[in-house]
């Protein structure tokens, strides 16, 4: 009895001292280095992993800044305070950034637009998109929830109309919501972008009105209206903003006969704002 | 019968009844009619007329100087009333050419050398084949010329001509060879002569078992080296890969084409195309459309002139039964695109035009995969359909492209089969989309 207990206790105390000694020495001489930068910036990053830096996570960029591979402004999400912050440790001094904000083109929700058709796949955008959708334009919000799904900042909701909603002061501008899209509808502009065609018909003027009442139906009374020169352009029967010469402070006169394009209407969707207007709208 | 075929696919019910063994009817002219620029694989027509042009029947009215490529004609005499972007049965706009009928009709001459077999060459019936517009009528529209210029290092031994139509519904073919086996023959052998392939075989389901004994009469007439080969009924025979395992059980492999194993295949429509386009030297511009399903007051076997508008089809066959919601599809029930809009002209590939009952649609709610494999059972190319739903619904794509996913025909055999009722094949249609997206330069 006495001999068992003892060889068991000696077989399993010298494993352990074996096993012990053969890591103690594996890890003084396997010693991977490792930049304590990377941590320290990885801490600094969001670290939501939403993809906007086109890299694969958080950590993926932080190797890549710590190495000054990339701009300490590349991270989107966390915006100028995060890049401050990296570039304060990296002791490289950073750029203004410029916010990015995700604006939706199309004001032709269930009431305004025109449905020819009914849908009964699934309920996807992308899905949906594979036939033309419900509504008659061919390239209006389908307005199932795939940008709402795609955000994860909570900063985009459907409102009682199919339409998304951007809450202005709550996106951080990763894009996610515009690459989900499958009509292209969400566009990313910068903040000072306060004039938007909310229209992406292509189709000639007549066809567009008969199937829309918010399309733009390409008359081209704001590239008449527009004080400089080629700030609004046709293009393919629908206006188009040209932003690097047409002013930020450029109104529309508001002689669209659709109100398709409109100045600063994005500003005013904040996320108390929009989700004051659905509750009362629900009642 | 000992019936050739191929693994797994499914049983549908073919619903076939409606329309077999009707006589094909000639639509009669349409008033307008709007030709897409662009009807088949490839580049995209430009168009040769202007707004205002007086075009006659079977006049060349797009073109472009690319080899995968197919011309369009004019459907009808008349005038060019406007060339936009058009509702395109497809989905999306295509730039499109409408032209008002001056309901004159042309004959088409006789050219007799055009099938004397001595006389033609093989780069003689490409050039009248390309000229003619001829892509393929089975569906896939991919332009024939190009299909009939196999490059010199591949040696085609055999033709085969697709008499399957497995997709329910649909009568085109199974009429068209019951009508005009000849032209078909014709066809398969100028086919034959252009990629200098010795065997002819010709697959045709045993549910048309009088098409069978038609075409085997003609057979014996006219082309010996000729081999009918009857296959079983079965879901989706008719896909080219599912035919040349069935009829010479050969396997072409994943991402290769026919051709890497010394086959071309073709339509039967487009053969019959073919013989039009060399003995009257006829453009492509009608062909045998089904328009059937229970939604419909009375189906039927129609030759249609291509441009003209679904609504005008459906109105040739007395129109759609009243109440209720209606879906009506480009093509058949299992690959068929629904339709919103139904002003869309007929084209080269629409080969049917179904119109189902809201009933027969209900909307379906899917479950949890139960992991029974029933699709992966059903699969005729082998795939994994529960796994590449699942990896396409979760944006996965670069797993989705290693599992195979860009080799899914889309039959929907796996959503057929489906006990959870998951819509399978639309989730994989999705992530060839999105692979698509990823793989384009530029995107992040």
């Amino acid at each position: 009895m006495a001999t068992t207990l003892f060889i068991s206790l000696l077989a399993m105390g010298g494993l352990g001292i074996f096993f012990a000694t053969f890591l103690a020495v594996a890890s003084k001489k396997l010693k991977v280095e490792e930049n304590p930068i990377v941590e320290k910036i990885l801490n600094e990053l969001p670290q939501t992993n939403c993809g906007a830096c086109g890299y694969a996570g958080c950590l993926a960029l932080a190797e890549k800044m710590a190495g000054s591979e990339v701009a300490v402004d590349t991270c989107i999400a966390g915006g100028q305070e995060v890049a401050d912050k990296i570039a304060e440790l990296l002791g490289v001094e950073s750029n203004k950034m410029g916010r990015m904000v995700a604006v939706v083109l199309c004001n032709g929700g269930d009431i305004e637009a025109v449905k020819n058709a009914v849908y009964r796949g699934e309920k996807t955008c992308a899905a949906a998109n594979l036939t033309n959708g419900e509504k008659a334009c061919i390239y209006s919000c389908i307005g199932y929830d795939d940008c709402v799904t795609a955000c994860q900042f909570d900063a985009i909701t459907m409102n009682n109309n199919g339409l998304p909603v951007v809450f202005y002061d709550a996106c951080i501008g990763c894009g996610a919501c515009a690459r989900a899209c499958p009509r292209d509808i969400i566009e990313m502009h910068p903040e000072d972008h306060k004039l938007f065609v909310y229209c992406r018909n292509k189709d000639k003027g007549a066809v567009a009105r008969k199937i829309c009442k918010v399309a733009c139906i390409a008359c081209g009374l704001c590239v008449k209206d527009c004080e400089i020169e080629g700030g609004i352009e046709l293009k393919a029967n629908l206006a188009t903003v040209n932003y690097e010469i047409c002013p930020q402070d450029e109104k529309p006169t508001g002689r669209c006969p659709t109100k398709c394009i409109l100045f600063g209407k994005e500003e005013e969707n904040t996320k108390s704002a929009v989700m004051e207007a659905l509750m009362k709208k629900a009642g | 019968m000992n019936l050739k075929t191929f693994k797994h696919g499914i049983h549908p019910l073919y619903c076939k009844e409606l329309t077999a063994r009707k006589e094909i009817e000639r639509a009669p002219i349409p008033k307008t009619v709007t030709v897409p620029l662009q009807q088949h694989l490839g580049t995209p027509c430009q168009p040769l007329v202007k707004k205002g042009d007086v075009v006659e029947e079977g006049q060349k009215i797009g073109d472009v100087v690319t080899f995968v490529t197919a011309p369009v004609h004019s459907p009808i005499s008349g005038k060019v009333k406007d060339i936009e972007r058009y509702p395109y049965p497809v989905g999306g706009k295509v730039l499109s050419v409408v032209i008002e009928s001056n309901e004159e009709v042309k004959e088409w001459p006789e050219n007799n050398t055009g099938l004397d077999m001595d006389l033609i060459t093989p780069q003689s019936i490409r050039d009248a084949v390309r000229e003619a517009g001829i892509v393929g009528m089975g569906g896939a529209a991919f332009p024939t010329h190009v299909k009939l210029s196999p490059p010199k290092d591949k040696k085609i031994d055999t033709v085969i001509m697709n008499g399957c139509e497995c997709e329910p519904f649909l009568t085109s073919d199974h009429s068209l060879m019951l009508e005009f086996p000849e032209k078909v023959l014709w066809g398969m052998k100028v086919i034959m002569k252009a990629v200098n392939a010795q065997k002819g075989d010709r697959g045709i389901e045993e549910n048309k078992l009088d098409a069978i004994n038609i075409i085997q009469e003609v057979v014996r007439d006219i082309s010996p080296e000729i081999e009918v080969v009857p296959l079983e009924t079965k879901y989706p025979q008719g896909a080219e890969k599912m035919l040349i395992k069935a009829t010479l059980n050969r396997d072409v492999p994943m991402g290769k084409l026919p051709l890497d194993v010394g086959v071309v295949v073709n339509n039967v429509g487009t053969a019959a195309a073919i013989y039009d386009a060399l003995k009257f030297k006829k453009p492509l511009i009608e062909r045998i459309v089904t328009v059937s399903g229970n939604g419909l007051t009375e189906p039927k076997n129609l030759i249609l002139r291509i441009g003209t508008s679904f609504k005008e089809a459906i109105e040739n066959c007395g129109g759609m039964i009243e109440g209720g919601e209606r879906v009506v599809i480009n093509g058949g029930p299992m690959m068929g695109v629904a339709q919103t809009d139904l002003d869309v002209p007929v084209i080269k590939a629409t080969s049917g035009i179904t119109v189902l009952t809201g009933d027969e649609i209900k909307p379906k709610i899917y479950h949890p995969c139960i992991k029974c494999a029933g699709c992966v059972e059903a699969c005729p190319v082998n795939l994994m359909p529960y796994r590449l739903g699942d990896l396409a619904r979760l944006s996965r794509v670069d797993e989705f492209k290693r599992w195979g996913g860009l080799s899914c025909v889309e039959c929907g055999c796996c959503s057929f089969v489906c006990p959870a009722r998951r819509p399978l094949v639309q989730w994989i249609r999705v992530g060839k989309v999105k692979l698509r997206e990823e793989d384009k330069p530029g995107s992040a």
